[in-house]
């Protein structure tokens, strides 16, 4: 009798503490250093009445898409804003890669949970934020203040085109890129070629390829001309390609799709050729994440990466290292890529408001020179140049200037209803046609049906 | 109903007969609150889900239909009409036919070989078994390394052979045989220990009688010790089947399901649909596939493997 009551209290109380405490389903898993206690709630915490009050906690999620101590660096921008303005507290929250971001996000509103007040997210995003009613537009936040006029005016053109919709700003543009050619300067001069020039067109591009590429004894290459990643988001680099051939790979709205324009086409075909009939680069699918290190490494000339790799790429080669627009065609031309500031619906207005002031500390002209000198991502407004830190910066690496230069030429990102899925269909064709499975035209074309079904179940 | 043992009592003590039924039905709600927390485990996370997904997969939820909409069996059709549907089952098939065999031979290989009282024979069990402790998504990230064609330790190795240096993740042909060495290497440990345990529990008196008659090793193993495992071959046959079919850590931190879907796994395919892709429904219609696939397989497994296992205590 004795031991079946103690057997029954044991297992109850083995219960309980199985059902214990609820986590927050927005729990945050801290990648600063050094957060505060109060930072583990951020997503449930009070608000403050008035100045006087608790803090208002304001929850930030990014992603790290690109190398350096990004969540340190974070870290750092929360404390000083965070020093600056008592009654806010800001809580970076480390979240993965942007799918990992949205994902998590997501998953939390599924799940009845609060998404957090801020977060970083492809500006690609936006539509399929937009249609799963997660996101406000700042809309009121920038009419109300002067500086948030300003600071749409200043903002390069080019970002704001994966940022605003019918005449609704939904994100501002944080961590923003172009892709560029990183060149090997001592291999340039090595093959005779000028080492202040990168490959001005696409025939200059083989050329010089053909010049670098090495090949031992056996007929095996040491050195390649060129490696352009193709592996994860392909579309991607391939856009660098369709714009600079006159045609841009989207439509005139989010449920249109050009993929298979003739001058796409021949696009892809250039970009197949590359290692299949010119044989300047690897032959299949190259991988984003091993072109630095090939790069650092010596063991290819020319590489396409994004801007935002440009302090790591900098620092880990032992060599000059070249920075150039990527090369023409009918004209130059490049997307815009990277992570735009969204806030969320269903949050508290007040931490709304205080994470719209985080948004313009982390937009000011000096703290976006910051960002752009500690990553290599462009600065996303135009008076960010005219910080002296910047102008210090600048004259010791030129090449961070490429880029932005670039953004006259820069074009929408691939972005549609659907986006992920629409950016994996047209990936998936881009790697038919490099790995030689099926010619350029028909991949396409396949491509274009796929869309146009996808997005068919989108009105506008 | 539970059996209970009830004391032989002498005739005059009648009323002890009440406490003895009351003292069995005590005992069995012991065994049933034994097992009451793993009970809620199984119906909370086995059998709710599988109810809840099998109900989920007939309703439309997707980027353009934000609220559930019942569709009946439309995403089972969007499924039979998706050419990469088709391309995923077929990969998936060939992985789980190019790891299951030759983990299961590998293992019972080095589980013969490390039978036997060496010096230091812990150690190289341990050392076998190690890649089985070690998380997938770490290994992975190594094995990434390894397989960059310039700089990757793979093709430093081959060059250095002069064998060339193919682009192993790279090259939609190569990309699924490469997963596939590491996912014999990450798993063969593993089996190991089972055909250990297995070698260490078979009579001994069958091989005496075996080497009295003459018996060489290569017959003793393919009629003596093959045979008598053939229990363990099946449990572990179960047990490698059902890990190829959740394989996705590797393709997650290697591929992401290319080039051209060449290494699109379905667990790894019904990640994509419903997080990337953020199609639930259609997410829910592949679960329900691939638990059907693996009923079908587990069960074949079990009914026709398991009609000619031997079992040491088997009638």
């Amino acid at each position: 009798m004795k031991r079946i009551m103690m057997l029954g209290l044991l297992v109850v109380a083995l219960l309980m503490t199985g059902c214990g405490t609820d986590t927050p389903t927005a729990t945050p898993a801290s990648g600063g250093p050094s957060t505060p206690a109060a930072g583990g709630g951020g997503a449930t915490a009070t608000t403050a009445a008035s100045s006087g009050g608790p803090a208002t906690e304001v929850s930030f999620y990014y992603p790290v898409a690109v190398g350096g101590p990004i969540s340190k660096i974070l870290q750092g921008y929360a404390d000083k804003f965070n020093a600056a303005n008592p009654d806010v507290h800001v809580t970076p929250v480390f979240a993965g890669g942007y799918n990992d971001v949205l994902t998590k996000i997501q998953t939390a509103l599924q799940g009845g949970g609060n998404p957090p007040e801020l977060a970083v997210m492809l500006s690609t995003d936006m539509q399929t934020l937009i249609d799963a009613d997660m996101i406000s537009p700042f809309d009121d936040f920038i009419n109300s203040s002067a500086d948030g006029k300003a600071l749409i005016d200043d903002i390069y053109p080019a970002f704001l085109r994966n940022s605003q919709q019918d005449g609704h700003t939904y994100g501002i543009p944080f961590q923003r890129s172009t892709p560029v050619l990183y060149y090997n300067k001592d291999l340039f001069k090595a093959a005779g070629l000028d080492p202040e020039h990168g490959p001005a067109t696409w025939d200059d591009l083989v050329a010089y390829g053909k010049q670098l590429t090495k090949r031992d004894s056996n007929g095996n290459v040491t050195t390649w001309g060129l490696e352009i990643p193709s592996d994860g988001f392909p579309y991607w680099l391939f856009q660098g390609f369709a714009i600079a051939n006159g045609q841009n790979v989207l439509g005139d709205a989010p449920n249109k799709v050009r993929f298979n324009d003739p001058s796409t086409v021949a696009a892809l075909q250039f970009f197949a050729d590359l290692s299949q009939k010119d044989q300047i680069e690897p032959p299949g699918v190259v991988i984003w994440n091993n072109t630095p290190t090939d790069f650092e490494a010596g063991k290819v000339a020319m590489v396409y990466h994004t801007t935002g790799s440009l302090t790591t790429i900098l620092q880990k080669s032992k060599f000059p290292v070249g920075v150039s627009f990527l090369p023409k065609k009918q004209q130059y031309g490049a997307p815009t890529g990277g992570g735009n500031f969204y806030i969320f619906k269903k949050t508290d207005p007040a931490k709304q408001k205080a994470a719209w002031r985080f948004v313009q500390f982390m937009t000011s002209p000096e703290q976006a020179a910051q960002w752009s000198i500690d990553t290599g991502y462009i600065a996303i407004r135009k008076s960010a140049y005219d910080v002296p830190a910047m102008k210090d910066y600048v004259v010791k690496v030129p090449q961070a200037l490429v880029a932005r230069d670039q953004l006259q030429y820069a074009e929408k990102e691939l972005t549609a209803h659907n986006s992920t899925q629409i950016q994996h269909i047209l990936g998936t064709a881009i790697q038919a046609a490099i790995t030689g499975k099926s010619p350029p035209q028909a991949a396409l074309d396949d491509a274009q049906k796929q869309a146009d079904q996808l997005l068919s179940q989108f009105s506008k | 109903m539970a059996e209970t043992t009830v004391p032989a009592r002498p005739a005059g003590r009648a009323q002890a007969a009440q406490p003895s039924r009351l003292r069995a039905t005590f005992r069995d709600s012991a065994n049933y609150l034994l097992i009451l927390p793993t009970l809620l485990g199984i119906l909370a996370f086995t059998l709710w889900p599988l109810i809840a997904g099998v109900w989920n997969s007939l309703f439309l939820q997707n980027q353009a239909h934000l609220h559930p909409q019942f569709a009946g069996l439309e995403n089972y059709a969007r499924l039979v009409n998706d050419p990469v549907f088709g391309q995923v089952l077929g990969n998936t098939l060939l992985y789980t036919l190019g790891t299951v065999p030759a983990s299961i031979g590998i293992a019972l290989v080095l589980a013969l070989l490390l039978n036997r009282r060496l010096r230091g024979v812990g150690w190289l069990r341990s050392a076998f078994f190690y890649p089985t402790m070690m998380p997938m998504v770490s290994v992975a990230t190594v094995w990434l390394f390894m397989y960059s064609p310039q700089v990757g330790l793979v093709n430093a190795t081959l060059q250095a052979l002069h064998l060339g240096s193919p682009n192993w993740l790279g090259d939609d042909r190569l990309v699924l045989p490469a997963l596939m060495v590491l996912g014999i290497w990450k798993q063969s440990g593993y089996l190991m220990i089972f055909y250990l345990a297995g070698l260490q529990s078979l009579p001994k008196e069958v091989y005496e009688a075996a080497a009295l008659d003459g018996a060489g090793p290569w017959q003793t193993l393919r009629r003596i010790t093959w045979p008598l495992l053939s229990g363990t071959t099946l449990f572990v046959a179960t047990i490698a089947i059902a890990g190829a079919f959740q394989t996705t850590d590797q393709i997650f931190i290697m591929t992401d399901g290319g080039p051209n879907n060449a290494s699109d796994l379905l667990l790894y395919h019904i990640y994509l649909t419903a997080f990337r892709f953020g199609d639930l429904g259609l997410a829910q219609a592949g679960t329900v596939v691939l638990l059907a696939m693996l009923l079908v397989v587990t069960t074949a497994n079990l009914v026709f493997g398991g009609r000619r296992a031997y079992y040491e205590d088997a009638r």
